[in-house]
């Protein structure tokens, strides 16, 4: 909502404060001003000229050489617009006058003839294009109506005029009006508001013999009123409207459009005037469109209806969209002499339905969305009325034809010191609370301590104790409110332990050398299928799709955090960003619905990509390329930190080198998967070389268990001895290992491959692999023999399961 | 004899004198102290001497015999001294040259800033709490004083997935949630951080998909002051000791009285600047007093509970400490702007 100073300056007055002043105490009232903007730069000695005589330019054939009174002397001006003429009034930029955009006007001599100043446009004095009326669009303005010779333009234009900018919450729709406005200001202020009080001299006969208004959609309209307005002539509407119309950034069209439009700002109520003569019934029938119906709109677009909207109509075809917008065949044009006046109240979601279907959204339809004032809707047709006879030398029958079913009653809200004060932590005493509510012009009746306040219609936003709370606090300021904490039980505030838990294995991740992604959850067609991990993969669950996406690349749900990952790393990839190491948590979404009818599941997932050089030391030679065991490292490490154990198996998945690639288990459970991208999907997606983990983190936390009992250190020393075993090359490391831990135990504690070779000096098909094991007993120190026995044993088990021999 | 020992210890001395390394001292010591050394074998013809004359020559070959033992481990120890010396000169390296990197990670900046709020709520007993990112209407609106076809719902358009269900345009349905489950007669002290979303398109102030924070305080007897000066505390801890805090009457379906929240500019301190957009004041958040109808639909009586609510957004929050000009990096993710914030 644009608000004009000027116009304000009607209803409440608002003394010497300054926009800016008054910008700040509206803004900490509860109403935003986003901006203020004046109607034009300032323009100095630019006055009204009475244009003498016109006569050609002798030297110059689309010259005109004027002479052109200013009050205290006459001065020549050549003047080239096409509509300059003898006789008429005009803005005259003097000799030394700045015009906004710092244009300085001074003497000049044209094709040999002074000319001193220049006779103006609108657009030159600074009004925007967009605003300036059609008629006086092309070439200079000129007055159309009695202004003194002389005079500064600045203030007969309104050009002086602060513009504030509101951006109103959707519940202030009172603040639509400047009537609103008014009461609004007038409150902040403490002033009181003079309304304006329309009176139209309505001639004695009476309209009801010209129309009958039947409304068969109450709940949708309970309220209609049609004034029948006789011999209006269509002319431009006076200046002063027209200043403000423009200010309110509306475009003057003529008398009657900018009658219903200045009515529709100063009241908030959308009027709508129909060409009586085209209405080809003597009635007005408001009903629910009928399904499939059609209605040609002001726009000449055809619009097809249904039994969610609402039209007016003649009592056979729709003649408008109710409270959007009015059919083509009622059109009010130059040659209207007889208008049927529409002042009703629509039901916001009937506007609303319109609006959605048609996509016509207007300064009508957003008022009756929001809802208006009930008790101006009458008001507002009188007020039109009024202004039809004074500027448009209309007639108007008596009586308004009347469908009313409105509840214009106002609400009532108990309020009382005590609780105000309880609630609000202040010390208010009722004669302040008493004194806001007269700022407010709210009505009230007062008992002690008790106020019923009675609540205008115009204020339809509040309707509870808790509303006029906040009309209480914003008007006493929010600023006064005194700063206190709260006085209830205090408690300790601490993380739970698995939101703990996820913070120490972000700050490991971090450590080991990860950064965090946050990357999104929506993601494309092609990407939603990729990556998934198999135990979700084989789960059967169905991609849960958006009814209405944004855009082909946020379609889907996620059901694995590693396309996005891969987009990160091959984003920087890209931009030569080669070594990357990333990590992301976050849920991914699992249904097995087609359609879905309950929530899915959410499952907190860890997933990790690593490419390009892990370690690069380049003048010592010394540069790692990122591989499996790279990443694996770090899997173990974060696994081992936690204490949870997993395994990793050799496993074949989708998307995945399928030679480089581990099943993660917790026990029996699958949790996860990591490995190398299957080259294809790198050269696919544009990365190098890059590692992947995905692990399901809900699994993880329900076996992590903090430690939280001491375990003694050992007393006795440990023994290291080392062995080396030949092995089929297909042998797996991991599954010796296991066999010796088992073979060992309990006296061999740890077990750790510290050579593999392969090549020259083994047999074909076989490889070495050399383990380090550590003997500890926590009773005792251990003996050779007791180690010996142990070390035999496992060779012997060793050897028998996989034809193993030892390396000597 | 006696001039024989001093002859020794003269000649033995010189020698060590002019020794330059271990090797030449070592044979030196054989000379002289060893079994067929020179003193060894004078001492050896001590039997031909008088009674009276062997204590004193014993003495003086012993005073020898020390005096050349004594030198020997002086020079020996100096003479190793210098080898040392040798070696570490020789073992110098260019300090000049880059150290072994060692590869560190960090958070997301997103994280960090979410992070940081929720241990400066932590720290007045507040906890924090997750819910679905995939939301029913029931929850995400209408538990929130929204009911269908509310007006407010513009404000929010929204990701729906079916009639019932969308992808949460807020975290406040984590309120309603906890609400809930404390079965409306314990106090509320939560604040849950989390991901939303919004049918936006994506471009440098707009972002499908963005992060928010959102606090609920519910007990017997909380007043508007309460919220005022939480939030105060609040703001000075985030944001610095000098900053002040200003509170404007707006508007939320689910609180009432609303409030919106400005902190006095850093950069200007109230005077007005660009990026303050010369208003001295920077909007940070959104907040009020619970909705009655929000109360008594999660089953605490307003006649009895009342609280307060607040609501911020991360992304704004570090666009504005960092200067970042474009939300879109957040979800890039690009390498050289998540390592900028390393020691923020």
């Amino acid at each position: 909502m644009l608000v004009s100073l000027n116009w304000l300056k009607n209803y409440v007055n608002i003394g010497s404060i300054s926009p800016e002043e008054l910008a700040e105490k509206i803004t900490k009232s509860g109403i935003e001003v986003d901006g203020i903007e004046y109607v034009a730069e300032k323009s100095e000695n630019v006055v009204v000229g009475y244009i003498r005589s016109c006569e050609k330019h002798p030297n110059a054939d689309k010259l005109n050489l004027c002479q052109v009174d200013v009050g205290e002397e006459t001065l020549q001006i050549i003047c080239g617009a096409p509509n300059v003429a003898q006789g008429q009034k005009v803005a005259v930029a003097k000799p030394g006058a700045v015009l906004p955009g710092d244009f300085k006007i001074k003497k000049v001599k044209l094709r040999g003839v002074e000319s001193n100043g220049m006779i103006c446009s609108l657009q030159e004095l600074g009004i925007e294009e967009k605003y300036v009326p059609k008629d006086v669009a092309e070439g200079i303005f000129v007055f159309p109506e009695a202004v003194t010779v002389g005079e500064p333009v600045e203030p007969i234009l309104n050009l002086n005029d602060a513009i504030l900018e509101f951006d109103l919450t959707p519940n202030r729709a009172d603040c639509l009006s400047m009537l609103g406005v008014a009461y609004e200001v007038a409150a902040i202020l403490d002033q009181p508001v003079k309304l304006p009080n329309p009176k139209p001299a309505m001639v004695e006969e009476d309209a009801h013999q010209f129309i009958s208004v039947e409304v068969e959609a109450p709940e949708w309209n309970p309220y209609y009123g049609a004034f029948i307005i006789r011999n209006v002539t269509i002319n431009p509407s006076p200046l002063w409207m027209r200043n403000y119309l423009i200010a309110a950034g509306i475009r003057p069209i003529n008398n009657v459009v900018d009658i219903t439009n200045y009515v529709l700002l100063e009241y908030g109520q959308p009027l709508h005037a129909f060409d009586y003569d085209k209405l080809d019934s003597d009635k007005i029938v408001v009903r629910r469109a009928k399904e499939e119906e059609a209605i040609v709109t002001l726009d000449e677009q055809e619009r097809t209806l249904s039994n969610e909207h609402l039209v007016i109509t003649n009592g056979k075809e729709p003649i408008a969209l109710a409270g959007v917008m009015g059919g083509l065949n009622t059109e009010v044009t130059e040659g209207t002499t007889n208008v049927l006046l529409e002042a009703a109240f629509f039901a916001g979601n009937a506007v609303r339905n319109a609006v959605k279907s048609t996509g016509l959204r207007s300064e009508s339809s957003t008022r009756f969305e929001k809802g208006i004032d009930p008790n101006r809707v009458k008001l507002a047709g009188l007020r039109a009325c009024e202004l039809l006879e004074q500027y448009a030398d209309a007639t108007i029958l008596k009586h308004v034809v009347e469908f009313d079913e409105l509840d214009q009653t106002e609400k009532q809200v108990e309020m009382d010191t005590t609780e105000i004060n309880k609630r609000l932590g202040t010390e208010l005493e009722t004669k302040q609370i008493v004194d806001i509510l007269h700022r407010l012009q709210f009505a009230f009746e007062q008992h002690d301590d008790q106020i019923t306040v009675s609540v205008p219609t115009r204020r339809g936003d509040i309707t509870i104790f808790e509303d006029m709370l906040e009309e209480v606090a914003r008007i006493y300021g929010y600023d006064q409110l005194p700063y206190t904490l709260p006085v209830g039980a205090s408690q300790a505030g601490a993380l739970t332990n698995k939101q703990a838990m996820i913070r120490k294995v972000k700050s490991l991740l971090e450590g080991a050398g990860l950064m965090e992604s946050r990357t999104y959850t929506l993601i494309s067609d092609n990407a939603v299928s990729k990556l998934i991990s198999p135990e979700i993969k084989e789960g059967q669950f169905v991609p849960i799709e958006l009814k209405l996406p944004m855009s082909e690349d946020h379609k889907y749900l996620r059901q694995s955090l590693l396309p996005e990952l891969l987009r990160v790393i091959s984003h920087n990839q890209a931009r030569n960003q080669i070594d990357l190491a990333y990590y992301e948590l976050g849920s991914v979404f699992l249904t097995k619905e087609r359609e879905l009818t309950k929530q899915p599941d959410e499952r907190l997932r860890l997933a990790g990509a690593i490419s390009g050089k892990w370690m690069d030391h380049p003048w010592q030679q010394d540069n790692k390329t990122v591989d499996f065991y790279v990443l694996k490292g770090i899997v173990e490490k974060l696994f081992d930190y936690l204490d949870v154990s997993v395994s990793f198996n050799q496993a074949k998945i989708a998307d995945m080198h399928p030679g480089r690639t581990a099943e993660l288990k917790l026990g029996d459970k699958r949790i996860g998967f990591i490995g190398q991208v299957h080259p294809s999907l790198q050269k696919q997606w544009d990365l190098k070389e890059t590692y992947v983990f995905d692990i399901n983190m809900d699994e993880v936390f329900y076996a992590y268990t903090p430690s939280l009992t001491y375990k003694t250190i050992p007393k006795y020393p440990s023994i290291v001895r080392d062995i080396a075993f030949v092995l089929d090359k297909d042998v797996l490391a991991g599954e010796v290992k296991k066999t010796i831990a088992e073979a060992g135990a309990p006296l061999v504690k740890q077990v750790d491959v510290f050579d593999v070779y392969q090549g020259e000096h083994m047999e074909a098909g076989k490889k070495s692999v050399a383990y380090s094991l550590v003997y500890q007993d926590p009773e005792k120190t251990l003996t050779d023999e007791e180690i010996q026995a142990s070390f035999e044993k496992i060779i012997e088990d060793v050897t028998q399961k996989y034809q193993a021999y030892i390396r000597s | 004899m006696r001039e024989q020992l001093q002859a020794i210890e003269k000649d033995a001395l010189e020698k060590i004198a002019n020794a330059n390394d271990t090797k030449t001292l070592q044979d030196i010591k054989v000379t002289y102290l060893g079994k067929k050394g020179s003193l060894t074998s004078v001492l050896r013809g001590m039997g031909k001497l008088s009674k009276e004359e062997r204590p004193v020559v014993g003495e003086l070959a012993n005073q020898v015999r020390e005096k050349i033992t004594t030198t020997l481990e002086e020079k020996g120890e100096k003479l190793e001294q210098i080898a040392l010396e040798k070696q570490l000169e020789k073992e110098a390296i260019d300090v000049t040259l880059p150290g072994r990197p060692v590869k560190i990670g960090g958070p997301h900046l997103l994280t960090k800033v979410i992070e940081e709020i929720e241990d400066l709520f932590i720290g007045m007993g507040f906890e924090v709490r997750g819910g679905p990112e995939v939301e029913t209407d029931f929850y995400n609106f209408e538990s929130l004083n929204l009911p269908k076809n509310h007006p407010a719902r513009d404000m929010q358009d929204t990701f729906f997935i079916s009639n019932e269900l969308l992808m949460r345009t807020q975290t406040s349905p984590v309120q309603a949630r906890t609400m809930r489950e404390y079965g409306g007669n314990k106090p509320v002290k939560m604040i849950s951080p989390g991901k939303v979303y919004r049918r936006d398109t994506d471009d440098a102030t707009h972002s499908h998909q963005f992060t928010q924070i959102e606090g609920l305080y519910v007990d017997k007897h909380v007043r508007m002051s309460d919220l005022k000066g939480i939030l105060d505390t609040f703001a000075k801890k985030m944001y610095g000791e000098d900053r002040e805090i200003r509170l404007r009457p707006s508007f939320f379906p689910f609180t009432e009285p609303s409030v919106e929240m400005d902190i006095s500019c850093k950069v200007c301190h109230g005077d007005g600047c660009s990026v303050c957009k010369g208003s001295g004041w920077i909007e940070i958040l959104g907040a009020g007093m619970v909705h009655p109808n929000v109360l008594s639909m999660a089953g605490y009586n307003p006649e009895v509970y009342s609280g307060f609510a607040f609501g911020m957004g991360p992304e704004r929050i570090a666009m504005l400490k960092y200067g970042i000009n474009d939300i879109r990096q957040f979800y890039t993710n690009d390498i050289r702007f998540l390592k900028q914030y390393h020691n923020a």
